[in-house]
């Protein structure tokens, strides 16, 4: 299957702290890779070089057929808090891509109207942010982020910011979505159960500076819902997560104290 | 609605102890009359006050603050778009908040004029300043992340302009634009008690300079009503650009 996305021998710093080294990854099309890793890894920086914020110091980053240094605009980006512009409604927040790509507010705001009602949204069309709740705010985001018309999905911890049952529910109603869509999705989370029940793959962002992210692979077939996280391979799986991770953790503290 | 009530609750006790004290006190006239006095006062006077010097003063209020929106927005807009003119200009502006307005309005007159053009100019004086420090910190306040989204949709400036950052702006504008508006009052008054000819300024030093403290105060109390119009104007058109602030009250209530 073709890559939607290829980094390949990608380097990278930030003021002057290598963040990756060396770095490939592959995502194919249609596929949803979670990325998972100690805190201040980096992994901001990394969303920011695929959005096209940032450029590689070094190597080269494709979306679909070409090498693309202008990535701007090609990237569906979902961040970690909704960013839904408090003066403008929700038809409005959710047409804002495509009327930076030009199309007509009219035109934009319908093309919205018509896709609300498959997120449960029809009612608050013409509501403002402040009068939903988080989760639907997440939505109308996902949404924003559908329609930057991209078969490219960044999702930045995503559901973070939610309580744990929005958040349970989120997370099935996002396998929904994905499945629906078939847009491409790699989601950055911190919570080791979002990231094995959603993905096809989980990719472990390990070392200072990242550079051989570990892959794996999660077997449980769909459809998934919350229960799957029951089942032997999910819970392997998530040890074998929970281990790198730790291990990762003491390596850097190890690392803190001789450096000390 | 209860806030307009609990301020005409307010106004009264305030009124009414006022005029109490005046008359338990025999306060004379000229020195603060109570103010059923300055009513008569008002009432007697109104064709010259209301006709000719409320009318002069709102012109130069109106002129004034006009002026000062139009170019203090600019102002701010040219120092947000370019680094090299916010280096350049802003350090000006801090200090010149440092400097007692009241005490350059003379010269100000000097310069422009003992006419309208003069009181402009003090009118000015006072409320561009409010203007582009609001409208500019304003601009300059916009969330960095929401920025770093607009942009990976592909925003071009004018889109993060337009789309971003002067929406974004708009509360700090109207923030800076109330205490304009109330300044404006302050400065085309005083413009006028540098000298004048008509206006409700130069009325009141005509007024103290005869000792008809009455007639002082008559012109006073239509100076206070006035800046508060405009005020209550501002947050009137504040409201009606941003209804999202208007369903945020009313959902809270």
């Amino acid at each position: 299957m073709r890559d939607q996305l290829a980094f390949s021998q990608v380097r990278f710093s930030y003021s002057h702290t290598p963040i990756l080294e060396d770095f490939d990854l592959r995502v194919k099309k249609g596929e949803f890779v979670s990325m998972i890793g100690p805190s201040g890894i980096g992994k901001s920086t990394l969303f920011q070089l695929i959005a096209g914020l940032l450029q590689p110091d070094q190597g080269e980053i494709r979306l679909g057929e070409a090498r693309m240094d202008e990535r701007l605009g090609q990237v569906g980006y979902m961040p970690q808090r909704d960013l839904l512009m408090p003066w403008r409604t929700i038809v409005e927040n959710a047409a804002l891509p495509l009327e930076i790509k030009g199309m007509s507010k009219k035109e934009a705001q319908q093309r919205v109207r018509q896709e609300l009602p498959r997120y449960g949204l029809q009612d608050w069309a013409d509501a403002y942010p402040a009068q939903l709740s988080g989760g639907m705010r997440q939505r109308v985001s996902f949404l924003r982020a559908l329609l930057s018309g991209t078969d490219l999905m960044l999702l930045d911890e995503p559901f973070s910011a939610l309580d744990g049952i929005t958040r349970l529910d989120m997370q099935e109603w996002l396998m929904d979505k994905w499945q629906e869509t078939g847009s491409t999705m790699l989601m950055i989370t911190h919570d080791i159960d979002e990231a094995i029940l959603l993905a096809d793959r989980v990719i472990v962002l390990l070392g200072k500076p990242i550079r051989t992210p570990v892959e794996l692979n999660v077997t449980i077939p769909r459809p998934r819902s919350v229960t799957s996280r029951n089942q032997p391979a999910f819970l392997a799986l998530r040890e074998e997560i929970w281990g790198l991770l730790r291990a990762e953790q003491t390596k850097l503290q190890l690392l803190g104290r001789e450096a000390r | 609605m209860s806030r307009g009530i609990w301020f005409g609750i307010s106004i009264a006790i305030f009124f009414a102890a006022w005029e109490a004290v005046c008359r338990i006190f025999a306060v004379p006239p000229f020195i603060l009359p109570p103010p059923s006095t300055v009513v008569v006062a008002l009432w007697d006077l109104r064709e010259s006050l209301l006709g000719v010097h409320l009318w002069a003063t709102l012109k130069e209020v109106l002129l004034g603050l006009s002026v000062s929106i139009v170019f203090g927005v600019l102002l701010a807009f040219a120092m947000s778009m370019s680094k090299l003119i916010e280096r350049l200009v802003y350090p000006y502006i801090v200090i010149s908040q440092t400097i007692p307005i009241i005490a350059l309005s003379p010269v100000f007159i000097l310069w422009f004029g003992y006419d309208l053009s003069g009181k402009i100019a003090v009118t000015i004086l006072f409320t561009f300043f409010p203007i582009v420090v609001n409208t500019y910190d304003g601009l300059r306040s916009t969330d960095q992340e929401m920025l770093q989204l607009i942009k990976t949709m592909g925003a071009n400036r004018w889109q993060i302009f337009t789309k971003l950052q002067l929406p974004s702006c708009l509360p700090h504008f109207f923030s800076g634009l109330k205490v304009a508006a109330t300044y404006s009052v302050a400065g085309a008054t005083i413009g006028e008690w540098l000298g004048a000819s008509e206006g409700l300024g130069y009325f009141g030093r005509r007024a103290s300079g005869n000792f008809q403290a009455p007639a002082l105060f008559a012109s006073v109390l239509l100076l206070s009503v006035l800046g508060m119009l405009l005020f209550w104007l501002v947050g009137r058109i504040e409201r009606q650009l941003s209804p999202h602030t208007k369903n945020k009250h009313q959902s809270s209530k």
